[in-house]
């Protein structure tokens, strides 16, 4: 290992001590002795890699060691966005975490390892290290999503999201084999040229059938999402503020090379099937989250109708539907992340307050959260002026480009459903609270220093993604050009569809 | 002041939101946020005023233009400006604000810097509706005209704010989609957002007919619930009983009525000629159907809210119309409409925080109780009614004449039948608050009548429908010059304009 090498894992390499720096420090110090100092070096540790990330523009695109791993714009714009939704989450778990439990020390190296496996994830291009990265990150969040021990839906929903997503990853493993099987590599690129250059496909479709399974499972697009209401129920609100975003980004850019860069000789393959899968993730997640009660499982389902959303995206081919997917993950993570802040101040670690009928009136109670509660809604609604609206704008545009034009308006009609929904809530929030609601006092000056913090990093980023997205955008378009097209596939397709990057045909 | 020209309406539309913030960091503490909510909309009306003291009467096009990129891909500029359509709208607009902060000045006491937050981006948003001649721009204000309104109607509503809010959220939420797919699909093959450019394309016939069509009725959809047409109106009764008063008065209406002359009738004339008839039968059924549902109410915000759609759907016939003096007649109307409701929204928002009662059973007598109240809801009650001399009269006169020459003389003498349906429901709705025998509840409940603050309120109002009764040609003249615009000058003088925009695409 050369040190040129190793500069194009560095954020990772900076996670990986960090990690390690914490679990150490953890054991050494006393039992008494409280964890919060380890939460704000995790913080430190990460926002040193967040640097790291968008210094490793200056390297230029390349790979390192023998092709394993690739630096870029796209990787960068990932590795940007992990950072950012990790980050965020350790801050709000500094100020949210119970003193007395004996695992905060823990629990922020589990955050940070789980970031060094979701930023290796977008930056793999070999298999093998794909799979390695799927696991590292899995595995932290395995033990994150049962951290509430003392709670019976905590095991529940651990052992749950791991019992599905080890069965989950396996797939994935075995598709992995019967791709090597058929080409004799793992290294990204070289399958797609070897499947470029052959006719017989039948086991690379195979294949890539079970790597589907893996992947859409851990981004919960139906019909492989029926894990993700529990296992949010169950979890630590801090922690579904990750689970929900920062795993899905790294699953959705290892999707995006998978399928344009790996396998664009089978487009014809997993195009339709992405569209399936889209359709379905929408009208289901939309349908169920309009039927519960409870805030997280409702967000849960409206999370499996994003990742359809985002899917739609796929259909508009070329680097319009790249830039579109990169673009409405962004948003998407800025604002899940902030309704996640928000409803772990207003509910705390321990979800005293589980339904949607005990936010009322909570605009009332601390107008401070009431607003930034309805702020987060109204942009996953996709109001203007918010980052869900372009979000969604790009991604339906995207569709409309790449000709997709029914999906695009299923997915406008899906979001008039979650309208409904996120209104509920946010409406509930609004009115006036009944007799018996005690009033909550949580004003601006009595949130913590690190929470306060997050909830002003995800509202800033929310309402700038509404207002400019220029510059988030370009960076977008650079990663999706960036994503190695092989040759003679992907420009010729890129070419003839008008989408967000390309100037609409002028009429005569 | 040359320079004021140039940043004018960014003022308008920044005022407001810098209010807004300044409320929200301050503390909520006595009146505060009241009185910093009165300054920001005296403010803004102020610099309102500014236009129509610099507009150039009879000059072509959009004045206090601004025309700056915003956003690269797609293609957004910051481009407003206001001609003799918008001109009188943003004034009104900006004249119900202080209007607006002195209606809630006693009724709403708890979590007043929300409220007066909210009260103010609301209004920023409604400014924006009328000045952005960016169709995506456009799009950003009219949805977001939603958000403070819905939020404000679940928080403050009477009985069950919650489904109002819902209610009339979804139904303005779920028509705007056709209207951004159609506003998408317009830049996908035009590559511009841009008023004129648009205007000037689908006029020279670039576009596929069919096509234009449906997105002519995209839009045309996304208005008429928000007018409320007949038989898009099921939102408009429950919006009213539970808004609070500053915002039902500019909930329904000139939002709607305004983007149907700019963005229907405007910019897809030959579309909106084709779907005319139906539009005339629908706004002539909601005339009579709105006056004789109004006749019967028991409670008088929902007599209030289907006399609005009477009154909405006259002045959507006269839109529809298709000629010049039924839609200056239409303009003017919106006008009236404005000041007439404020003042009657504010007079009946003084009953019910006084009684806290709207069933129309329960009062009677009023008027020896609360003898100005009476005194300024009977004024404008006959401005609704339209009596001759005051505003509502010039208004309805222009286009139930113009409908009658130049339209159908059948729909028109139908139409007409709401001018007695309407006398029918205002004056006895006038006789069962104001005049008979005293009711056990006037009687019981101890009322003040019109504190200073409401006094300020109602006084300019009236003397308005007055003046604009009497001297229609203060406004009339501005209205009627640059009404017949003809499409994009602007496009054609300056080719340039256009090109930029495909090149911003491009990139």
């Amino acid at each position: 290992m050369n040190s040129a090498d190793s500069l194009r894992i560095l954020p990772e390499i900076i996670l990986t001590l960090t990690g390690v720096l914490l679990m150490l420090v953890d054991a050494s110090l006393s039992p008494a002795v409280t964890r919060r100092p380890l939460g704000w070096i995790a913080a430190f540790g990460t926002m040193f890699a967040l640097w790291a990330s968008i210094w490793q523009l200056s390297l230029g695109t390349g790979t390192g060691f023998f092709g394993a791993v690739e630096t870029s714009p796209f990787t960068v714009f990932f590795h940007v966005l992990i950072c950012g939704i990790v980050l965020v989450a350790i801050l709000i778990a500094l100020d949210s975490l119970p003193e007395e439990s004996h695992h905060q020390g823990e629990y922020f190296a589990l955050i940070v390892f789980g970031a060094v496996g979701m930023c290796l994830l977008t930056s793999a291009i070999e298999l093998l290290v794909v799979f390695i990265a799927l696991e590292i990150s899995s595995i932290s969040t395995y033990i994150l999503a049962g951290y509430r021990k003392h709670n019976a839906q905590g095991p529940e929903s651990g052992i749950k999201y791991f019992l599905l997503g080890s069965f989950a990853t396996a797939f994935l493993l075995y598709g992995i084999a019967l791709i090597f099987g058929a080409t004799g590599t793992t290294q990204i690129y070289e399958i797609a040229e070897k499947v470029g250059g052959s006719q017989n496909h039948a086991l690379v479709v195979m294949a890539l059938m079970l790597m589907m399974v893996g992947m859409l499972f851990k981004v919960s697009a139906a019909p492989f999402h029926l894990w993700t209401p529990d296992v949010y129920e169950g979890a630590p609100s801090p922690v579904v503020a990750l689970l929900s975003t920062a795993p899905k980004a790294g699953v959705f850019a290892l999707l995006l090379r998978v399928t344009y860069e790996m396998l664009p000789a089978l487009r014809s393959v997993w195009e339709p099937l992405l569209w399936a899968v889209a359709v379905g993730s929408m009208t289901i997640g939309n349908l169920a989250a309009l039927r519960q009660q409870n805030v997280k499982r409702m967000l849960a389902y409206s999370s499996i109708a994003h990742a359809g959303y985002l899917l739609a995206a796929f259909a508009g081919m070329g680097p319009s539907g790249i830039a579109a997917a990169s673009f409405y993950t962004a948003a998407y993570a800025a604002m899940n992340v902030g309704v996640f802040a928000v409803i772990t101040v207003v509910s705390g670690y321990d979800d005293h307050l589980p339904l949607i009928r005990d936010f009322r009136g909570l605009l009332y109670r601390s107008p401070f959260l009431g607003i930034l509660l309805i702020f987060f809604l109204i942009s996953l609604v996709g109001i203007p002026f918010t980052g869900g609206f372009f979000g969604k704008f790009y991604a339906f545009s995207a569709a409309v480009g790449g000709g997709a034009v029914a999906l695009a308006i299923i997915g406008l009609l899906n979001s008039g459903i979650a309208a409904a929904y996120y209104l509920r809530l946010a409406f509930a929030a609004a009115q006036r609270p009944a007799d018996g609601d005690e009033p909550l006092r949580i004003a601006l000056p009595q949130l913590g220093v690190a929470v306060g913090a997050a909830l002003l990093f995800t509202t800033g980023t929310t309402l700038w993604l509404g207002i400019r997205p220029n510059a988030v955008l370009r960076a977008a378009e650079m990663a999706a050009h960036t994503l190695q097209v092989p040759a003679g596939e992907a420009p010729a397709a890129a070419v003839n569809q008008p989408g967000v990057s390309q100037s609409p045909q002028p009429h005569p | 002041m040359n320079e004021l020209n140039q940043t004018i309406l960014t003022w308008i539309l920044l005022v407001p939101i810098i209010g807004a913030v300044v409320i929200a960091i301050l503390p909520d503490r006595g009146k505060l946020s009241a009185w910093l909510a009165l300054i920001t909309a005296l403010v803004s009306f102020g610099l309102t005023l500014h236009l129509p003291t610099h507009f150039i009467v009879g000059q072509p096009g959009f004045q206090f233009e601004i025309n700056k990129p915003w956003i690269d891909n797609p293609a957004i500029f910051y481009h407003v400006g206001v001609d003799g359509l918008s001109l009188w709208m943003v004034v009104l607009t900006g004249l119900l604000a202080p209007v607006g902060v002195l209606a809630s000045w006693n009724p709403i006491r708890q979590r007043q810097k929300i409220f007066y937050s909210l009260f103010l981006v609301q209004q920023t948003a409604m400014f924006g509706v009328f000045v952005s001649l960016d169709l995506m721009v456009y799009y950003g204000f009219w949805e977001l005209s939603l958000v403070p309104m819905a939020i404000l109607i679940a928080m403050y509503g009477r009985k069950d704010g919650v489904k109002a809010a819902i209610k009339f959220f979804i139904f303005t939420f779920v028509p705007s989609a056709p209207l951004l797919v159609a506003i998408i699909w317009l830049y996908v093959r035009t590559g511009s957002f841009n008023f004129s450019d648009l205007q000037m394309l689908v006029a020279n016939g670039s576009l596929p007919a069919d096509a234009l069509f449906w997105t002519a009725l995209a839009f045309l959809f996304a208005f008429a619930v928000k007018v409320p047409v007949f038989p898009l109106h099921g939102w408009l009764a429950d919006a009213f009983c539970e808004a609070p008063v500053a915002l039902a008065m500019v909930i329904a209406g000139k939002l709607g009525l305004y983007s149907m002359l700019r963005f229907h009738v405007g910019l897809f004339p030959v579309q909106a000629r084709a779907i005319a008839p139906l539009l005339i039968a629908l706004t002539v059924i909601g005339i009579l159907y709105g006056a004789c549902v109004a006749l019967v109410q028991r409670d008088f915000w929902r007599l209030i809210a289907f006399a609005t759609l009477s009154h909405f759907s006259l002045t959507t016939l006269g839109i529809y119309g298709l000629n010049l003096t039924g839609r200056n007649g239409a303009i003017y109307q919106i006008l009236n409409e404005g000041v007439i409701e404020g003042a009657l929204f504010v007079l009946l928002g003084v009953l019910d925080t006084r009684y806290a009662n709207s069933q129309i059973a329960s009062f009677g007598g009023v008027a020896s109780r609360l003898p100005r109240t009476a005194t300024f809801f009977v004024i404008t009650t006959l401005a609704m009614v339209g009596l001759p001399m005051l505003n509502g009269f010039v208004g309805e006169f222009l286009i139930l004449s113009s409908t009658f020459m130049n339209v159908s003389r059948g729909w028109a003498v139908a139409a007409t039948l709401t001018i007695i349906l309407g006398a029918a429901y205002a004056l006895w709705l006038v006789q069962r608050l104001f005049y008979g025998p005293q009711s056990q509840m006037t009687a019981a409940t101890p009322a003040a009548d019109l504190h200073l603050h409401e006094w300020v309120a109602l006084v300019p109002l009236a003397v308005l429908m007055l003046v604009m009764g009497v001297a229609p040609s203060l406004w009339l003249r501005s209205i009627e010059r640059s009404t017949a615009q003809p499409p994009s000058k602007q496009a054609i003088a300056n080719p340039e304009l256009f090109s930029n925009s495909q090149q911003e695409t491009a990139r």
